[in-house]
């Protein structure tokens, strides 16, 4: 699957193309086919994201996984500061991201 | 330390509102982001993997206890509590909002701090030792100079759109804690027989994707005319430097592709040029800046005992202080490099009480290293024990400086869009096998550096013990080096064969060491024996 992701304008924050709108979990991305980049185009010249890039995943139970280690770390947040992560308090977080 | 007269401080409010007004348009779509981004690097900010990150300039690694609260401020209100020394002296805050950014930069304005020059293709952070001006073994403070040379060249429309980054480096000791060699210029405060001061000047040097070593190109440049030699330097650089190819603009490859031989003639000829210009800046104006950086009132008659009857605290002081130039004084370096933790990151909170204790026993004054540690340059040896309780209660009071564990890591795939590979992660790890402290004692100086991407922020080309993380096949790996040095005796690091993955490596870290254990003879540091015997036994030990 093909995952839409860039970063918000305002705050930087990493966001995902939930075929509606952004959102800062990748459990609510969606699979943009060829759609991907003209999705992208249009959402940053409204402003509503920076830098929009396709990126490859892969469908899993617990939703998208991204192929690359740096899009799992941008999905979860610095690998050495759990705390820091979307997901703080569940101490697998990390295998999900290796 | 430098403070700021009218003008400074009218250039850099103005220039904080230039940025508000262009946050302003990119938010309301006024510039796309092509546009913008130029304009932000120019103010030190980037967009990372998480946030923006918005790294401050701190010149010549000099900070006084209201810049260090500033600091502390915006890392609680701003941040998330916390914030990144990095290999330059600098300070990155790692989750930033755009929208609050002229904010940030108007409190750092306020206690004359602020992001310009620290990205973009310009003269960056003027580096130096940061035991300038209280090192027993410099023969002058060399920060005046660097001051001088920062005030000369900021804004300056010369090298406002240079081919690339350019990164300066001072010292005035014969011990380099500088890394003079790995800069663009690096420059020694040197005295001649008739008692004059000037510079030794080193160019061509640099870490990144293809590593060189500054060559001496002049031995004496008078101080006086160490603006125009250095301008000479970047005109012959501006004028061949390869702008059509980001791997080659840098000063290093124009250095390697002429040859030092025929850029020094060309400088000395520019130079030559320059003099009948009157470039230089007046004595007078020297001698303004200079009066920031008098030394302190240092007292007289102060005993150089120290009271050792704690065993913590003579353990910190034996490895953690430094020569002072003033009777009764010490540098004490304060570590951030707990095992288990993050190397240069600390809290707003560990900032406020470094704060408190320069303004308490350092006159002041605080300094960062460019190895990501912490000093209170100018500590009574009376005080030490106070000092060390207070670190102790804040969780700075880590033994380990210059050991195997004070390892160099850049932020690394954890928070860098450039990275290949996580560095923390490894440096953690080296660091828990390491933990002893008795086994990092015998040890001894063991310098590790590590870098997430060829870009080398975490110097793994100068590492005695050097780890590179690259990309394989969308995995990390790590290439392992040995034997780099950025000290007075610098050299560049080799690598040592196939890389290997994030655990492999640690292992790999100890089997060298332990090689070093086995073939070491008394008093060899590890870089000495790598140099004695050479590569070959550490491989065979490493991948036999």
């Amino acid at each position: 699957m093909k995952l839409l992701t860039g970063n918000d304008l305002k705050t930087g924050a990493v966001t995902w193309w939930t075929g509606r709108d952004w959102s800062i979990h990748i459990e609510d991305a969606v699979d943009v086919g060829e759609e991907g980049d003209a999705i992208g185009s249009a959402e940053e010249g409204a402003r509503r994201v920076n830098g929009p890039v396709v990126i490859d995943a892969e469908a899993t139970a617990d939703g998208p996984r991204p192929a690359h280690i740096k899009h799992r770390i941008r999905a979860l947040g610095p690998t050495v500061r759990p705390d820091l992560t979307l997901k703080p308090a569940d101490p697998q977080a990390g295998n999900w991201v290796i | 330390m430098y403070r700021y007269d009218q003008y400074d401080q009218q250039i850099v409010d103005a220039r904080v509102e230039e940025f508000r007004d262009q946050v302003k348009r990119r938010i309301a779509g006024h510039m796309t982001e092509d546009q913008f981004k130029p304009l932000r690097l120019k103010n030190g900010l980037y967009l990372q993997l998480h946030a923006y990150m918005l790294r401050i300039a701190i010149p010549y690694g000099t900070l006084n206890p209201a810049q260090v609260r500033m600091l502390a401020h915006v890392a609680r209100t701003y941040d998330r509590g916390y914030a990144h020394f990095t290999t330059r002296q600098n300070m990155q805050f790692h989750w930033i909002k755009l929208e609050q950014v002229p904010d940030i930069l108007a409190d750092f304005a306020k206690v004359q701090l602020h992001a310009i020059q620290t990205s973009g293709e310009s003269i960056r952070n003027i580096s130096a030792d940061q035991y300038a001006g209280a090192a027993a073994d410099e023969i002058a403070d060399p920060r005046p100079w660097a001051e001088l040379l920062r005030q000369v060249t900021t804004f300056h429309p010369e090298f406002s759109y240079l081919p690339r980054k350019f990164k300066f480096a001072f010292t005035a000791a014969p011990g380099d804690r500088a890394a003079i060699r790995w800069h663009d210029v690096g420059l020694r405060l040197v005295r001649n027989d008739a008692g004059e001061d000037g510079f030794e000047v080193y160019a061509g040097g640099g870490m990144g994707r293809t590593p060189f070593i500054a060559e001496l190109i002049r031995a004496f440049c008078p101080a006086d005319r160490l603006f125009s030699y250095c301008q000479a330097i970047l005109r012959v650089w501006n004028r061949h430097a390869r702008r059509d190819n980001i791997h080659k603009q840098r000063m290093k490859i124009l250095v390697h592709d002429l040859g030092v031989e025929e850029f020094t003639r060309q400088v000395e000829e520019e130079f030559a040029h320059i003099a009948t210009l009157g470039n230089d800046p007046p004595r007078a104006e020297f001698d303004r800046i200079a009066a920031y950086f008098a030394p302190p009132p240092f007292e007289t008659g102060l005993s150089d005992e120290i009271d050792r009857s704690d065993p913590d605290f003579a353990l910190w002081v034996d490895r953690q202080t430094a020569a002072h130039k003033a009777p009764g004084y010490a540098i004490a370096n304060i570590s951030l490099k707990a095992i288990g933790g993050i190397g240069g990151d600390i809290t707003a909170d560990q900032m406020d009480v470094v704060a408190d204790l320069a303004e308490r026993y350092s006159f002041g004054e605080t300094r960062v290293t460019h190895a990501q540690n912490v000093v209170l340059p100018h500590v009574r040896k009376a005080d030490l024990y106070a000092v060390w309780q207070a670190l102790v209660a804040a969780g700075l009071a880590d033994v380990n400086l210059d050991l195997v564990t004070d390892i160099i890591a850049c932020p690394g795939l954890d928070y860098c869009s450039l990275a290949n590979a996580r560095s923390i992660p490894v440096a953690q790890k080296i660091a828990r096998r390491f933990a002893d402290l008795e086994r990092q004692q015998d040890l001894g100086e063991l310098k590790i550096k590590i870098s997430g991407c060829i870009n080398a922020c975490g110097h793994h080309h100068a590492g005695h013990i050097g780890i590179l993380g690259v990309d394989r096949k969308g995995t990390e790996n790590y290439q392992l080096l040995l034997g780099g040095s950025g000290a007075e005796d610098t050299t560049l690091a080799k690598i040592t064969g196939p890389g290997f993955d994030e655990d492999g490596v640690v292992d790999a870290v100890e089997k060298a060491i332990e090689t070093y254990r086995g073939l070491r003879t008394d008093g060899e540091r590890f870089l000495d024996t790598y140099r004695r015997v050479g590569m070959e036994p550490f491989k065979e030990a490493i991948y036999g």
